[in-house]
């Protein structure tokens, strides 16, 4: 499946990298989050257990806010609120 | 009882039985002679690099890529960790004459053979390790990638023909005049001449050595293999990550905080980098003391069963085929990856009829055993076992188709992989983390490679995922 960015509603993103392997989750979730405004959220849906990892460091680094967490057979699927300023982002 | 329930009793179910299975093979093995235990303590440790590679996530190709595309420095802080803890415990090991390790020439050669493969892991989404890991999380991309990287090293060490027009007539003099047995084609080859006439000349660079020390020594083991050869670059390394990567959000942080930026913060910071992933953190540190003992406990079998080599002892089980000219097979006494996978496709090729024993790689020196009686190739096997536990443990095993798009990085990465680890002598296991470990300045070669293999990758990626996204973004405003 190939990956999927929509626009949900205002403000509201989803980003699906399902059956993606890295470094594709992490460099899709860093571009997507590049491209939002401060405050959108961004659903992101991936199934590589790595990604995770990276993906939590990057948040934690850039200052961006994982509001959910939630994983189902090997499925994640997190919610991630752009809260840093885009100077700090665009590195 | 819900689904979710059910499914968690059904992957702990599995997990039992992978164990179990390991269990069994190395119980009857033993039962059938005690010499099998050789290759239980293979497997064994196999299968703990498996189980410490899933829970850290532990894929040395994130470690500059993830660097490079998303400023996430964890990956480095844990193979840091790592090889640090690994070359400890080695500086004891090889200080009481226990090691097994055996350096490689040092040249330029290990260099580009890292560019290569750093590309290569880029592309497939895993180093050699993190394949074999990410397979036993039921990864489809992954286990294409350890085809990738077997058959094309299978394929590469034995190819002649017009690849010998490619071999400078210095290398294929220098090659003959190492006259190796004649069962051995030093002339035909671009691999074989490359070994014989080139990296065979080159120079075997221990830190221990540079400093005037005996590497089988306290003070060679410990001052020069591990101070001057892990730790302090190590340090500097990290140093270097937190200063260009790190510190820019750190201070952001502190700024924001109104704190400023003492000398004090700046320790926090960089030591909240070295704690920021306390998983794959976690894991170096099992990783690295397991790497050490599997070589102390790799040469204890040797002297308790008077061998050398595994060849021996399959010799002495009646084994014989696919021993190397010198009754040798691959038998690191460490953690390795992609000899072993080499093998397992050079005997199936030589069984279907291709006389790939004329070559040094197969015939003179690894052997093509088969792979039910490979130690190495047990390892790798129960590495693969050992991170499907864990990833059926934490639910996240998954079985995954790969898609086209990623079956064709996977099979090109795979393929850089197979050809950069044959050109390095090893993979980011075998020709870094090993090598640098115990004190040979060949590792920290095939590193710098990797680091530049890593960039190009990424950089590449950088542009293809933009791509993607300017198609899907073409749907809306943002």
């Amino acid at each position: 499946m190939a990956m999927k960015f929509e626009k949900k509603t205002e403000g509201l993103f989803m980003l699906d990298v399902t059956g993606y392997v890295c470094p594709h989750p992490q460099i899709y979730t860093k571009k997507a989050l590049e491209k939002m405004k401060t405050g959108d959220i961004v659903e992101l849906v991936f199934d590589n257990p790595s990604s995770s990892e990276s993906i939590a460091a990057m948040c934690e680094a850039q200052g961006n806010e994982i509001v959910e967490k939630n994983m189902a057979n090997g499925k994640y699927v997190w919610k991630i609120k752009k809260t840093a300023d885009v100077a700090a982002l665009a590195r | 009882m819900n689904e979710a329930t059910m499914r968690e009793a059904k992957n702990q179910r599995w997990a039992l039985g992978i164990v179990g299975f390991l269990i069994l093979v190395s119980i009857l093995s033993f039962a059938v002679h005690e010499y099998y235990i050789y290759i239980s303590a293979y497997l064994w440790f196999g299968f703990i690099y498996g189980m410490c590679l899933q829970y850290g996530r532990f894929c040395f190709a994130s470690a500059f890529r993830d660097l490079f595309a998303v400023g996430v420095p964890r990956m480095v802080v844990g193979i840091m960790i790592a090889t640090i803890l690994f070359s400890f415990v080695s500086a004891f090991v090889t200080a009481t004459g226990m090691s097994t390790f055996h350096a490689a020439p040092t040249s330029i050669a290990a260099t580009i053979a890292g560019l290569v493969f750093g590309v290569g892991m880029v592309f497939a989404g895993g180093c050699a390790s993190g394949s074999l890991y990410k397979t036993g999380e039921g990864n489809g991309v992954s286990l294409l990638v350890v085809l990738s990287i077997s058959i094309t090293q299978a394929t590469f060490v034995d190819i002649g023909g017009w690849f010998n027009r490619l071999v400078p007539q210095s290398w294929h003099e220098s090659a003959l005049a190492k006259k190796l047995p004649a069962a051995i084609n030093a002339g035909d080859g671009w691999v074989d001449q490359y070994l014989a006439g080139y990296i065979w000349n080159q120079p075997i660079v221990k830190f221990s050595e540079m400093l005037g020390l005996k590497d089988a020594s306290f003070a060679g083991a410990f001052l020069g293999d591990f101070l001057v050869g892990v730790v302090l670059p190590a340090a500097v390394l990290l140093v270097v990550v937190y200063l260009f990567w790190v510190r820019k959000n750190h201070l952001n942080k502190l700024a924001k905080a109104g704190k400023s930026a003492t000398f004090a913060e700046e320790l926090l910071g960089w030591w909240g980098m070295i704690a920021s992933s306390k998983r794959t953190a976690l894991a170096g540190l099992f990783l690295g003391i397991a790497c050490g003992l599997q070589m102390l406990v790799i040469e204890g079998l040797r002297i308790k069963f008077g061998v050398r080599n595994a060849g021996t002892l399959l010799s002495r089980l009646g084994h014989d085929f696919g021993l190397s000219v010198s009754g040798t097979v691959f038998d690191p006494g460490y953690w390795y990856v992609t000899t072993q996978e080499a093998q397992w496709v050079g005997w199936v090729f030589n069984k279907l009829g291709w006389d790939n024993m004329d070559n040094i790689y197969f015939g003179l020196n690894n052997g093509i055993p088969n792979p039910a009686i490979n130690p190495a190739d047990w390892m790798s096997l129960a590495l693969i076992g050992g991170a499907a536990v864990m990833a059926l443990l934490s639910n996240e095993f998954k079985f995954k188709k790969p898609t086209k798009e990623l079956a064709v990085w996977a099979i090109v990465g795979g393929a850089l992989m197979g050809i950069g680890s044959r050109l390095g002598l090893g993979c980011n296991v075998g020709a870094f983390f090993a090598r640098v470990a115990l004190g040979d300045a060949s590792g920290w070669l095939f590193g710098i490679g990797m680091i530049g293999g890593a960039y190009i990758g990424v950089k590449f990626f950088n542009w293809w995922t933009e791509r993607q996204m300017a198609k899907e973004m073409a749907a809306f405003d943002l």
